[in-house]
């Protein structure tokens, strides 16, 4: 359970725009007839895109009319799930991991970078307020570790170094690219490859 | 070393493209009509008979699992779930097999949900693997389009629907009760069983939860046999499994071995060794976090299996190896995981929730040197408290990595932790709480 603390200025209205609501309208027809509410979580996503990366409490009351159910189940589930901002998060939102494999590989300096790169406490925009950043649990990416995620995007293989780079290009608005920065495809062993060679060589 | 040909995952490190075409020259969709055709019992009893065991964590049979799901269709509809709400600490095996095996995802579907009579499946992602997602979902497009899944599915008048559903940040979700809950649209806290979901899971219906690990393995077990699956392993750990290696080791890598391959061969053939020689090696944690940490003399001549695992009280769980070397303090390694296990607490039971927190406060003291001598065992007590007191096996989970570092490594925070509290010294004067106040200096 994440502690989470809902913004204090709100907006007064909330409504799906056209894209929105027909991305909204296709996620319902997934799940079968009376059981729509298994597309909160979906519509939280929707939501969250479409308010600059966070969600205000009238999206949540939106989406409870929309989906005919209570709203305090759509603000139980806001707040239950780590990945829903309830405050505003800069442009660029990199997310950390920290958890036991990256922490091995480094990923402590990763978070001193960002504290000195971007603000000093976490979920604190940078000075331009375009990036934010926090320290998260595991991502799912062990074996390239130290690593983190910008919005969608996964940058791994880091180090300190590499991580300025990446926030000196986001500052000079450019994106950088993701993926491994060690120079190795995907989840192989750098160097060291001893099976499926003859798909490699393919 | 297990031979190139008996990989089943030839697209791991992406040589050669996900696409449909690719897939299918690496022989997937290749006679899965026929397959289809041969019937649900033949089906069930071959993966039985392949002896495939869950590859998401549990290692229970598959074979038996999908025997569990009524045999005729009543009133209730069956579903078919896939569990890849992958957040284990240490694995990332089916990140791989999303983004660069789908079609192996997709036909193992297919096979599966016919074999447990479901028209319905779906894949619950956890929310940060969006972009593998995304890849997932061109691959289910590519398959509606050539007619591989949809209404008669490969002209078999099977028809299959498969919908993607995204998680949010929940590691608890990959309990497959809490999944169920979680895309039932709720907040993702465990269900006590019984009942169990084959029989009333997702909307009350029978549904059947699978890794995607297994279900992926699935076509290629009943393509290839299960005779040649079985042959490789011993008995009841059979068949191939993806390694996760990560950590302190000079070239972490995915790898797919044989099981039962030795932890030694893992780490010094395909990962290049330990930082700083075997020699350097302190522990290895052989299954994901929520698995005990085995100190350097078992990970000499250990065998990585779900059985051999179990002998050497650990588990083999998600085969994620996070390998830590003596240049690490491992009490702050076992901290941070105990972190990790107090974030992702559900809050539902009392002994998990608050128990989670116990365990991280007590380990950060102990890093620090701050506790006394007689917390270590009191922190033994308490994973013993929170250990099958708990709805899910998260309590078993968070607890059992502390009883590893405690059972294994219990000398090294001895040494570290000698902090007397003042109320010892004065034993004398048993009626006086503030017995502080008697020394001088405080007075």
């Amino acid at each position: 359970m994440s502690v989470k603390k809902i913004h204090k200025e709100q907006p007064e209205t909330f409504k799906f725009s056209d894209k929105s609501m027909e991305a909204a309208n296709k996620i319902v027809s997934n799940y079968p007839n009376g059981k729509q509410q298994s597309a909160v979580m979906a519509l939280l996503y929707i939501a969250q895109r479409q308010n600059d990366n966070w969600i205000p409490l009238q999206a949540m009351k939106y989406i409870a009319k929309f989906l005919d159910m209570p709203y305090i189940k759509v603000y139980e589930v806001a707040t239950f799930y780590s990945m829903y901002n309830l405050s505003p998060v800069g442009k660029y939102f990199f997310q950390v991991c920290t958890t036991t494999p990256c922490m091995l590989r480094g990923a402590y300096d990763l978070v001193k970078v960002c504290k000195s790169k971007i603000s000093e406490k976490e979920n604190v925009l940078s000075e331009d307020g375009k990036i934010s950043w926090m320290e998260v649990e595991c991502l799912g990416a062990c074996v390239n570790a130290p690593m983190m995620q910008v919005n969608e995007d996964y940058y791994e293989d880091l180090n300190g170094k590499k991580l300025e780079e990446i926030i000196e290009t986001i500052y000079q608005n450019k994106i950088p690219k993701p993926g491994s920065y060690s120079g190795r495809i995907n989840a192989e062993p750098v160097n060291n490859r001893k099976t499926l060679l003859g798909n490699k060589n393919a | 070393m297990l031979k190139d040909e008996d990989r089943i995952f030839q697209n791991l490190y992406n040589d050669s493209g996900a696409d449909i075409e690719s897939a299918k020259l690496r022989n997937d969709w290749n006679g899965t009509k026929e397959i289809l055709e041969k019937g649900r019992e033949w089906i069930i009893n071959e993966v039985k008979s392949s002896e495939l065991r869950g590859r998401g964590g549990a290692g229970f049979p598959t074979g038996l699992k999908w025997s569990f799901a009524p045999k005729e269709v009543g009133s209730r509809p069956h579903y078919l779930v896939i569990n890849a709400d992958e957040s284990e600490p240490g694995t990332c095996k089916d990140r791989d097999i999303l983004r660069f095996e789908p079609h192996k995802l997709i036909e193992g579907c297919l096979i599966a949900s016919y074999a447990v009579n479901a028209h319905k499946c779906y894949i619950y992602i956890r929310g940060e693997y969006f972009n593998e997602g995304q890849k997932l979902q061109t691959a289910i497009d590519e398959a509606y389009k050539n007619n591989l899944i949809g209404k008669n599915a490969l002209n078999s008048g099977w028809d299959l629907d498969i919908y993607i559903h995204y998680g949010a940040g929940a590691y608890i979700c990959g309990e497959e009760t809490a999944l169920l809950e979680s895309l039932e649209g709720k907040k993702g806290q465990p269900r006590l069983k019984p009942p169990f979901p084959a029989l009333i899971g997702l909307y009350g219906c029978p549904t059947i939860i699978n890794n995607v690990e297994t279900v992926a393995a699935v076509p290629t077990i009943l393509r290839r046999g299960a005779k040649w699956f079985s042959s490789l392993g011993r008995a009841k750990n059979t068949g191939t499994k993806i390694y996760c290696i990560s950590g302190n080791v000079n070239n972490p890598c995915n790898v797919e071995e044989e099981m039962g391959v030795s932890l030694k061969e893992l780490i010094e053939t395909h990962a290049g060794g330990v930082v700083g020689g075997w020699d350097n090696l302190k522990a290895v944690i052989p299954g994901g976090s929520s698995m005990p940490m085995l100190p350097k003399e078992i990970c000499d001549n250990m065998k990585m299996d779900f059985d051999a695992c179990v002998e050497n009280k650990t588990g083999l769980g998600t085969a994620g190896i996070v390998v830590i070397n003596n240049d690490q303090d491992i009490i702050k390694c076992m901290a941070r995981i105990a972190r990790f296990y107090k974030h992702e607490s559900c809050g539902q039971c009392t002994p998990c929730r608050e128990g989670s927190g116990w365990m991280w406060r007590m380990l950060e003291r102990m890093a620090a040197g701050e506790a006394t001598p007689d917390e270590v065992d009191m922190l033994f007590d308490v994973t013993k408290q929170i250990e099958g007191h708990t709805i899910c096996a998260f309590g078993e989970g968070s607890s059992w990595p502390v009883q590893g570092l405690i059972r294994h490594f219990k000398d090294e925070i001895l040494e570290r932790n000698k902090f007397d509290p003042v109320v010892k010294k004065q034993k004398n004067i048993p009626y006086l709480v503030d017995q502080h106040l008697l020394e001088k200096e405080n007075a």
